[in-house]
């Protein structure tokens, strides 16, 4: 095994944007909105490079597909501890239906180039909210998949996982090489401190192009809208429990 | 003379204000009260007091990731997680 590790980073829009509808309701802003790495593919980062700090694996390579700003998401990962990034170039048209099946396209082809022994993914993007890519890159490679990973551990060339489901958690032991998505708790992702972020400059960034992957980009998915939710409705107070009480009649709740 | 220190203040000032961007009450907001806090010290000369107050930078540094963590932490949890009641 080559122990390699492939970890996905996604560049989103930062969690505590407040998001706004394009007037015409094609999409979302994200003209001068401030970016960053979607916080579950920052715990999927902090597990690759802990496994490294372990010993247990030999490389992590960061991958991110899209335009020339995801170059800002891969330095954010070599910053954190990866060895090397890949920026797989998707810009324009291409860029705006990139989804999950094209992307788990785009990890399965570079994970057999790559001769990658793990997968690492965060469990979804916090803008489109699939949760898919991890599952569909598995089914494309047909390798096992430990999603919604709480905790990791390597065993020989077995991973055990426990995995966070309804109702408690899901204990399962796969075989490598295999995907991984990282769930909230899986660990606590480092800082990217100005210092470590110099120190990476000298990392390297491999550009590579999905037609050189051999992989199509079209999308099987047409966005017709983007609402946003609906308002929340002002709450009543009222003076009195019979006034509630009434109140409710005329809801018809009681 | 206070020169290898001169250097140290300087990284932690850089390190302050990278980290300052992120401040939920906005970066310019925190970039005014880091210059203040740094110039009311600007005449500090004993070695001993400003490896002190490097300390206290350095410790201010831990703190703003600490702040920084559970702010995401806390946002995912309640986006995407049922309360356990």
């Amino acid at each position: 095994m080559s122990g390699r590790v492939l970890v996905g980073v996604k560049r989103v829009i930062d969690y505590a944007v407040k998001i706004r509808v394009k007037p015409d309701n094609s999409g979302v802003v994200t003209d001068g909105v401030k970016h960053s790495m979607n916080p579950f593919c920052e715990i999927a980062v902090e597990e690759a490079v802990k496994l490294k700090e372990k010993k247990l694996i030999k490389e992590v390579v960061a991958v991110s597909c899209g335009p020339q700003q995801s170059q800002e998401t891969i330095r954010t990962a070599l910053a954190m501890g990866a060895d090397r990034g890949i920026h797989v170039e998707v810009t324009g048209k291409d860029y705006d239906t990139l989804g999950p099946l094209q992307v788990s396209k785009i990890l399965a082809a570079l994970a057999k180039k790559e001769e990658a022994q793990l997968v690492i993914l965060g469990k979804q993007a916090i803008d489109d909210d699939c949760n898919q890519t991890g599952q569909m890159t598995a089914a494309l490679l047909d390798w096992p998949q430990g999603t919604f990973a709480s905790e990791v551990s390597l065993e020989n060339d077995k991973v055990k996982v426990v995995r966070e489901i309804d109702g408690g958690l899901e204990t399962i032991k796969i075989s490598t090489p295999a995907v991984l998505t990282a769930d909230l708790r899986l660990n606590t992702p480092r800082y990217a401190t100005l210092p470590n972020i110099m120190k990476a400059k000298k990392k390297k960034i491999a550009n590579v192009k999905p037609a050189d992957l051999g992989v199509d980009l079209t999308s099987r998915l047409e966005v017709l809208r983007v609402d946003e939710p609906p308002q929340r409705q002002a709450g009543m107070k009222v003076e009195t429990v019979d006034d509630l009480v009434v109140k409710l009649k005329d809801a018809g709740k009681v | 003379m206070a020169n290898p220190l001169r250097g140290e203040v300087f990284r932690l000032y850089k390190n302050l204000l990278y980290l300052g961007r992120e401040y939920p009450k906005g970066a310019a907001y925190f970039r005014e009260r880091l210059k203040s806090a740094f110039m009311k010290n600007k005449d500090v000369k004993d070695p001993e007091k400003i490896k002190a107050l490097v300390a206290k930078g350095d410790f201010v540094i831990k703190e703003l990731q600490a702040l920084y963590y559970l702010r995401k932490y806390r946002a995912m949890k309640k986006r995407y997680y049922e309360s356990e009641e």
